[in-house]
């Protein structure tokens, strides 16, 4: 465990990327193979569930401490933090020094607690806070125990690291760790082995991913060379079908083929070797449907048929990475394409769609097209180099994503709450609100957006006018505009303005505007 | 709070009530300028300027200029007088009993920075005490905190909160000793941002042993002078000029105040890395914000256990909780079965009690 959070403290305290991977690297040399494979499940998502309820940690430390539940709340508000609260709290024990065990000790002991009775939890909850003499350990391990651990490591680095110490391509490690594999079963051989007898059937490739366009597009050069589609507001999804076996991945590598039953006629028909990159879509037929309609659907155990019919989705495909059991991922997008396009027309199935290529001859007409997007159901464009392969993560260069400009509204701070994480003790959580009449209605949130400077006026504002005293919500006077941008709204029932917003952020700080000078619900609701 | 009391009794003007008034005046009164004894008709550190004014210690959020004659410990003149330039001020040992329109005040250490005191007031057989800022830590410097019987008590709560407890000071600095000596080693600068008065001092102290060279930037300078010429003693250094270019710095230790961080000035020690020393670097968040390579929770506040011993130790029987975390540490000692308000104050907006990003 020392190891570990070692390696903990060093992610979060560098910003050097060079630095991290040496860091992951270092770790990978001298952690044992159990360690190792639980480190990268760890960094890939893939923690063990949550064995022991916050407010059952909560209790026990107070208990443990002897101090009463509000305390700790209002250390909690300041932390930003759960488990580092926790690990703050706990008194240290200088006179004993105890050694900790590996990483994967906790973690096995920890799943084989989930059937455990809470005596028998707490029990162990508190040995380990006893025995765990550093805070950075503590830290790391109530991370684990509440099931919170999600320490962010860009999956580029850890693959860096990770094809560093094994000395195998990097896009071979990326290959290997995507998918569905058990930590607890798998062996770190096993997992950085994809030919493997035991290798997944259902192991995706690593998506493809796009930077915001920067630059004009005259930079992008000859038109020509450019393939243009339409950016769909839908799941990103990896469809799958190997071994009469059908696998769709979304883009947080989950595993969400039984989330759309309308695609099972797809999965049927659709041949073996075959995998293919598109975009989940509710639509009717297909004319795509508001984000909203099928994030109803998100999330649901049960798909009724009045989801079925209110939301049908289909699948939109736009690349095709594997074709009769081989990876053409080097192939050139056109002919990709192409292989996708006889692909799609030869199955003639009603849920899937090629995702049109859109024709233009110049960028300037393609300029004209793009302000049609929201028209056309679509978030902008997806620019696509037709000489490109399909790149493993992020790469700058072939494509390219071009979004439409976002819906703004001014709006006024009327709530502010203490963020958590690297935000922890700073008032950057905020309710905003619109103008109805003489009342101000709230009508979104948002966290992201404003610069470290202006965190820090915002954050000293609010405290200089925050009217409660304790627990996390402050109100404070209704006098800092904001231009909110957004890219989506809807009429919403659970929202008391009576709309909800998609992907709110702060747009730029109104210093100039007056509350008064704001928006007003009706210019809101316009824009439906 | 007493004030308040005050003005409930003159509400309902009544004779007898009225008289009440009179006896249970409070020693030291919650005003807008500051804390006020109407009785000495002096203030305690106020943020306004006044007619007479006693100053606990030298940072700038305690020492305002402008007002007409001053009163602190005999080493916090020369900072006040480097900080406010040339003021009335008059001095006093430590525990030298003065006599201010029959008030009796004397200043006792409180152990946060050299110089800094606690204000003991009596009057017929009252005792407050007022902590200014406290440590109850010895840290070798500033003197060692003492405990003060009183039958009130006016504390800080810079740290108010249990997670905020410290490691012995000797633990810190032998951290901050591995940690520059391995940045020595990997042919770096180490740059520790820390406080030019109180802490840079304490710095040095931790770092003098290693027998490396130390720069200090104009800021800490200024105190280092100030504090030498007043007779304290303390490890050699040099000041970083303009003159100097990026040369001179060779796996060096560096010490600059928090303001240096994310400057232009701070490029000419490349390569180095960066430790920021301050209690705010207990929480892992504060940390990440300074980006800092490493924090250091070392602080001339007292920790949460400081706090209570210290407000235990004088048996005072009210509690006035001012700057930090007073709502909440006043609940708490109210919980506690305390007498115990908050006071809001001017306090704490600059120093180490500021929590802004560029603390």
């Amino acid at each position: 465990m020392k190891a570990f959070a070692t390696l903990i403290e060093q992610l979060s305290t560098t910003t050097k990327t060079a630095e991290k991977v040496e860091a992951l690297y270092q770790y990978f040399k001298v952690a044992n193979d159990r360690d190792k494979v639980w480190a990268i499940a760890l960094f890939t998502g893939r923690r063990p569930r949550r064995t022991i309820s916050s407010t059952l940690l909560k209790t026990w430390c107070a208990d443990y401490c002897n101090l009463p539940l509000w305390l700790l709340e209002e250390c909690r508000h300041t932390v930003g933090d759960l488990s580092e609260t926790i690990a703050l709290l706990i008194p240290v024990q200088s006179d004993i020094i105890y050694t900790s065990s590996p990483l994967h000790v906790y973690i096995e002991k920890l799943i084989s607690l989930s059937s455990a009775n809470e005596a028998e939890k707490k029990a162990y909850m508190l040995q380990c806070w006893q025995q765990l003499n550093s805070s950075t350990e503590r830290f790391v391990f109530n991370k684990l125990m509440s099931g919170a651990f999600r320490i962010g490591v860009s999956q580029q680095l850890l693959i860096q690291a990770l094809s560093k110490f094994a000395q195998m391509e990097a896009s071979f490690i990326a290959h290997c760790i995507t998918g569905k594999w058990d930590p607890s079963l798998i062996s770190f051989h096993e997992l950085i082995n994809v030919s493997a007898p035991s290798a997944d059937v259902s192991k995706p490739y690593p998506f493809c991913l796009a930077y915001p366009i920067e630059s004009g597009l005259d930079k992008l050069g000859d038109s020509a060379n450019w393939l243009a589609e339409w950016k769909w507001d839908g799941i990103r999804g990896q469809l799958i079908k190997r071994k009469d076996t059908a696998f769709l991945w979304s883009r947080g590598e989950e595993l969400i083929t039984e989330k759309f039953p309308e695609l099972n006629q797809l999965f049927t028909y659709l041949p073996n070797g075959i995998v293919l990159d598109g975009e989940i879509v509710a639509a009717i037929h297909d004319k795509p449907l508001p984000f909203s309609l099928l994030q109803t659907r998100i999330g649901r155990k049960h798909i009724s048929k009045k989801i079925l019919s209110d939301a049908p989705v289909r699948f939109f495909a736009y690349d095709i990475l594997e074709y009769r059991g081989e990876d053409i991922r080097q192939y050139s997008l056109e002919n990709r394409r192409k292989i996708l396009e006889s692909l799609v027309t030869s199955l003639n199935v009603h849920t899937l769609f090629i995702s049109p290529s859109i024709s233009f001859t110049h960028w300037q007409e393609l300029k004209q097209i793009h302000l049609q997007s929201r028209a056309n159901s679509a978030e902008g464009f997806m620019l696509k180099k037709k000489k490109s392969p399909y790149y493993m993560g992020r790469k700058k260069g072939d494509w390219w994503k071009w979004k439409v400009d976002p819906y703004t509204i001014d709006a006024v701070l009327i709530y502010a709450q203490k963020g958590s994480g690297r935000r922890g003790n700073l008032y950057t959580d905020f309710t905003f609100a619109v103008k109805d009449g003489d009342k101000l209605v709230p009508f979104a949130k948002a966290y992201s957006g404003l610069t470290n400077a202006e965190i820090a006026q915002v954050d000293a504002f609010v405290k200089r006018n925050a009217v409660e005293k304790f627990g996390p919500v402050r109100t404070v006077k209704p006098e800092l505009v904001f231009e909110l941008a957004f890219e989506g709204i809807h009429l919403s029932s659970r929202h008391k303005c009576g709309i909800a917003v998609r992907f709110p952020r702060i747009y730029r700080w109104r210093k100039d505007k007056k509350p008064e000078e704001i928006n007003t619900l009706a210019d809101l609701k316009a824009l439906l | 709070m007493g004030i308040s009391n005050v003005k409930i009794y003159i509400h309902i003007a009544n004779n007898d009530i009225y008289f009440l008034f009179l006896y249970h005046m409070p020693l030291i009164e919650f005003t807008d300028k500051g804390l006020y004894c109407p009785q000495g008709k002096f203030y305690i550190d106020p943020w306004r300027p006044v007619d007479k004014a006693i100053i606990t210690h030298a940072h700038s959020d305690h020492a305002k200029a402008g007002s007409a004659h001053y009163f602190c410990h005999t080493l916090t003149k020369p900072l006040l007088l480097s900080r406010l330039g040339p003021h009335t001020i008059q001095d006093s040992a430590w525990g030298v009993p003065h006599h201010i329109n029959g008030v009796q005040v004397s200043l006792h250490p409180s152990g946060h920075i050299i110089g800094a005191a606690q204000i003991r007031v009596e009057y017929k057989g009252e005792i407050w005490v007022c902590s200014g800022d406290y440590k109850t830590e010895n840290d070798g410097i500033s003197g060692a905190f003492e405990p003060i019987n009183c039958h009130t008590f006016i504390t800080e709560s810079t740290f108010g909160l249990p997670i905020y407890n410290w490691l012995p000071q000797h633990s810190i600095y032998e951290s901050m000793r591995q940690w520059v000596l391995k940045n020595i080693a990997q042919q770096k600068n180490a740059i520790l941002l820390a406080y030019s008065l109180g802490k840079a001092q304490r710095v040095l102290e931790a770092l003098a042993p290693l027998d490396i060279p130390i720069w200090v930037h104009g800021a800490i300078w200024n105190m280092h002078e100030s504090l030498s010429n007043a007779g304290v003693a303390l490890p050699l250094v040099q000041r970083i000029t303009p003159e100097h270019t990026k040369s001179n710095f060779k796996n060096a230790i560096i010490l600059a105040p928090p303001g240096a961080d994310g400057s232009s000035w701070i490029k000419k020690f490349t390569p180095y890395q960066l430790a920021v020393c301050s209690g705010w670097m207990q929480v892992r968040a504060n940390q990440r914000r300074n980006n800092a390579d490493i924090g250091f929770a070392l602080s001339d506040h007292a920790d949460w256990n400081g706090l209570l011993q210290a407000i235990k130790a004088t048996s005072a029987e009210k509690i006035f909780v001012t700057h930090g975390f007073q709502a909440v540490f006043s609940k708490y000692l109210k919980d506690q079965g305390l007498e115990a308000e908050e006071v809001v104050t001017a306090y704490g907006q600059e120093e180490e009690a500021s929590k802004t990003i560029s603390e």
